[in-house]
């Protein structure tokens, strides 16, 4: 499509006066905007992050000369390690249990509904757009001490006293995260479920595959995709969580965004907090690179 | 098919999980008791009452409605453009261009923020309403370039190009061909990019100076158990508006498509 310059070298000036008129220029121009944004608003931070986390934190101001102190105290001191494995243990467990309870309903709707499918959709993602912090708030009033779960059961008759399992804890942090990122796991694993051509389906039934062996032959396989796709759009953000373990997890629930916030406001030492981000950002990267690869990798096997 | 009932049954089970925690929140707004928990004690409209003579509460509301609007503004700007280049023209870089502005959607909203914070800090600039209206243009841009991306490729070009043949400018091409069909589009985009603002928390936690936001007033409300009613009562006044934005949204943007004469994916135009 891209309009390639004239050739025979024409003064600089009029190729340049050309290139602007190109389908090129135009694209250039009208994606800017956004682009330079971007680079203004979250590139340049980003950089900042970078260099700050190289600095040490005086009284108001920044001692500047380079050191490594930072990233030597995020790494070795076991409070953020014990904080940075946790926080990757309960987006690991939540990131689970989010795609395999998503991917009975994301086939359900894909496979078994027929007229109603927008609608459907439509059902599952309205709760994501209502408030964020609300809908943990409610976990909270749901599973507290005297929550309405306590108190309901109590009501009914069911339990003397309140369950206490459910409080404060690491498992409230994995329920509540669970319920909150549903729709972005259903979402892709269902439009990976409609991508699937049925005649495969068809085709893998007439050559002798049973409805099990067909799933996990053919249709699995080639929903794959969705379900890497979804894993990732769950653990990414889950990891950085910062209002669900503070409003529900207690002490022992406290993940990594929690102590990052405290650097960058009670504890006022911005570099600390910015190593800190930085790591947690690198370790996720890498985590997310290793399970896209290795996915590649057993849907290559499987292929062969 | 057997399979499809127990299917159905364990979608439906699911459907309730999504929707509990949300139910409750008419349930206990109305509901005449100091304590969020069940028994309930009888019926009542004073949490209402009592939003109504709130008066930081609506200082709050003012800020979140300023942000939401100036975010919901810029971000579809910046969002139509960049629709427009990447569905309409091939240029060397769109895609690492493309996937760089699309970046805020996988990154955790913690690490965005703290980049601003330490930014802005650094230059100098006081947080502030504006900072936050900054920091949300930002994750609302992806969201506003997904919606007007499928606007824009539902877009039969025929058209523009009958219109140029037929002596119009370029310019008045694109306000009285395009603009009037993607219309639908940037309506959804603006009501998109409205809501996910005036929902957003975590940066406007970090951003926002001493001008709080909604969200950020009712985290400050939520330490207090005797506020807890009053917040449950505004909860759901939020939840009605969210839901009022989101079925404008989705009217507008099916309209988009109708348009266009295509019949869309059904799947919200977000993937």
């Amino acid at each position: 499509m891209s309009a390639v310059p004239a050739e025979g070298k024409p003064l600089l000036g009029g190729r340049f006066r050309f290139w602007l008129k190109s389908e090129e220029a135009s694209g250039f121009k009208l994606l800017s905007p956004a682009f330079l944004y971007a680079l203004v608003m979250l590139a340049a931070p980003l950089a900042m992050v970078v260099v700050i986390s190289f600095w040490t934190q005086e009284l108001i101001d920044f001692d500047r000369s380079f050191t490594l102190k930072n990233y030597e105290e995020a790494w070795t001191d076991p409070i953020y390690r014990v904080l940075m494995l946790r926080s990757l243990a309960i987006s690991g467990i939540v990131t689970v249990t989010t795609v395999i309870l998503a991917f009975p309903i994301a086939y359900f709707v894909s496979f078994h509904v027929k007229h109603h499918k927008p609608l459907w959709i439509l059902l599952i993602t309205i709760p994501f757009w209502t408030s964020y912090l609300l809908r943990v708030f409610l976990w909270k009033v749901i599973l507290g001490y005297n929550g309405v779960l306590n108190s309901g059961l109590i009501e009914l008759g069911l339990i003397e006293e309140p369950l206490t399992f459910i409080l404060y804890n690491a498992t409230t942090v994995v329920i509540t995260l669970a319920h909150a990122w549903a729709p972005f796991a259903i979402l892709p694993i269902f439009v990976s479920l409609e991508k699937i051509d049925r005649s495969l389906l068809e085709a893998a039934e007439d050559l002798g595959d049973g409805p099990i062996q067909r799933f996990f032959r053919v249709t699995l396989p080639l929903a794959m995709p969705g379900v890497i796709a979804a894993s990732l759009i769950v653990f990414i953000p889950t990891v950085g969580d910062y209002v669900t373990p503070r409003l529900v997890g207690g002490n022992s629930g406290l993940m990594i965004a929690n102590i990052i916030q405290l650097q960058f406001g009670q504890a006022s030492n911005a570099p600390l907090g910015a190593a800190l981000a930085l790591s947690a950002m690198v370790i996720v990267a890498a985590i997310s690179v290793l399970i896209v690869w290795s996915s590649r990798r057993f849907t290559k096997r499987q292929a062969r | 098919m057997r399979q499809g009932r127990w299917l159905k049954v364990y979608s439906l089970t699911y459907l309730v999980f999504i929707y509990a925690p949300v139910l409750l929140l008419p349930i206990f707004a109305f509901n005449d008791s100091a304590i969020v928990a069940f028994p309930l004690t009888g019926f009542t409209t004073k949490w209402f009452e009592e939003l109504w003579s709130a008066t930081v509460m609506h200082e709050a509301l003012w800020n979140s409605l300023y942000v939401g609007i100036a975010t919901a503004v810029l971000s579809t700007v910046f969002g139509t453009c960049a629709a427009r280049a990447s569905t309409r023209f091939d240029f060397r870089g769109k895609k690492a261009a493309m996937g760089f502005i699309m970046l805020p959607l996988v990154l955790p909203e913690i690490i965005v923020a703290v980049a601003l914070v330490v930014v802005l800090v650094q230059m100098g600039i006081s947080l502030s309403l504006f900072a936050v209206v900054l920091g949300h243009v930002l994750i609302c841009t992806p969201f506003s370039i997904a919606i007007l991306s499928s606007a824009f490729n539902n877009l039969d070009l025929s058209l523009e190009e009958a219109s140029l043949d037929l002596g119009e400018t370029p310019f008045s091409t694109f306000f009285r061909v395009t603009l009037p069909l993607v219309a639908p589009g940037i309506v959804s985009s603006l009501l998109i990019s409205f809501t996910i603002s005036l929902d957003e928390f975590i940066i406007a936690f970090f951003l926002t100076g001493t001008d709080p936001t909604l969200p950020v007033y009712i985290w400050s409300q939520l330490r207090f158990t005797a506020k807890l009613p009053g917040v449950v009562s505004l909860g759901s006044l939020l939840l009605l508006a969210s839901l009022i934005l989101l079925l404008a949204a989705e009217y507008f943007r099916r309209r988009a498509n109708k348009k266009a004469g295509t019949e869309g994916d059904g799947t919200g135009g977000f993937l």
